[in-house]
């Protein structure tokens, strides 16, 4: 008998995605335990880190992270292939596609704020447009959209200032750090 | 870079006319200015909602009253057993109907834009 051992290559960039899938499925797991009136209304810390991710490192390690925080979030509460995963992973990738198109607007005008917007309204987009075609296809969504779109716009300016924020800091440090580059 | 750029505020000013539009889209309905009062399916009071006023009419069980106060309407008195279309409380929204099945009366609010094209009950 033979022993073998399959070894994966692991790069850095497989490192990074991870340890950033991480923090953003911790986000996640906290979120879970704030109670919500409406389900799907949630602050979606989690996307701080995506949006943090695709501004550092670009909008393919972004959706990495994105993904498979919602497979390993999922698998850790217990909602992994239920509704909510669907809804949750729908928003997901529509968020990214939004995210994919708004990267490129002039970063001298939209900011941070702009982007977490943007990827707040394509996550309820892609969450009520699941729900509207699969779960509930009458009218009484309509009802909650205004409640969805309020949510969206008040979370994604809260995460997207969160997000300006912390890449200020960020720049300030390596400022401070290397006095001697040219600015 | 500042936090805010000038791209940001005008992206937050236009969701913000995002959700006041869903909100007057989804929730405004448009108020209703009509009751139409129904007996066995026949229409037999067609009501402004600009005043006040009390409609008596009869059904199969007695008659049943109908509170009109400016820009909403009632069921105030039905023989029913149930008296659910009491308990439906004001309507004034358009397309809000209140059904008192048992005696065969009902009220429809109707606004200028009609919400449904029809209603079978």
């Amino acid at each position: 008998m033979t022993r073998s051992v399959i070894e994966l290559p692991v790069s850095a960039d497989d490192r990074r995605i991870a340890g950033l899938a991480a923090i953003a499925i911790g986000l996640t797991l906290a979120e879970a335990a704030i109670p919500s009136p409406v389900p799907g209304v949630k602050p979606g810390l989690a996307n701080i880190v995506i949006l943090l991710v695709m501004l550092q490192y670009g909008w393919k390690t972004a959706a990495w992270v994105s993904l498979l925080r919602v497979l390993a979030g999922s698998l850790l509460l217990g909602s992994f292939l239920s509704p909510g995963f669907w809804l949750s992973a729908a928003g997901a990738t529509l968020s990214l596609a939004v995210l994919a198109a708004a990267r490129h607007l002039p970063a001298r005008w939209f900011g941070a704020v702009s982007l977490s917007v943007l990827a707040a309204f394509g996550h309820i987009s892609g969450q009520l447009g699941l729900a509207w075609l699969w779960l509930l296809p009458t009218a009484a969504l309509v009802k909650l959209l205004p409640v969805f779109a309020a949510a969206a716009l008040l979370f994604g300016a809260i995460n997207g200032f969160i997000v300006a924020r912390l890449l200020a800091a960020d720049e300030q440090a390596k400022r401070q750090s290397s006095p001697c580059t040219p600015l | 870079m500042t936090l805010l750029r000038p791209g940001d505020f005008l992206l937050l000013t236009a969701g913000g006319f995002v959700v006041v539009g869903l909100a007057l889209f989804s929730w405004g309905g448009g108020r209703g200015d009509t009751a139409i009062i129904r007996v066995a399916g026949q229409v037999v009071e067609t009501s402004s909602l600009a005043r006040a006023r009390l409609v008596s009419v009869n059904g199969p069980l007695g008659m049943t009253q109908i509170e009109i106060q400016p820009g909403r309407a009632r069921v105030a008195s039905d023989p029913s057993p149930r008296q659910l279309c009491v308990k439906r409380g004001w309507l004034s929204q358009a397309g809000d109907a209140a059904l008192c099945l048992p005696n065969q009366v009902s009220v429809e609010i109707r606004g200028r834009s009609a919400a449904y094209d029809t209603l079978g009950y």
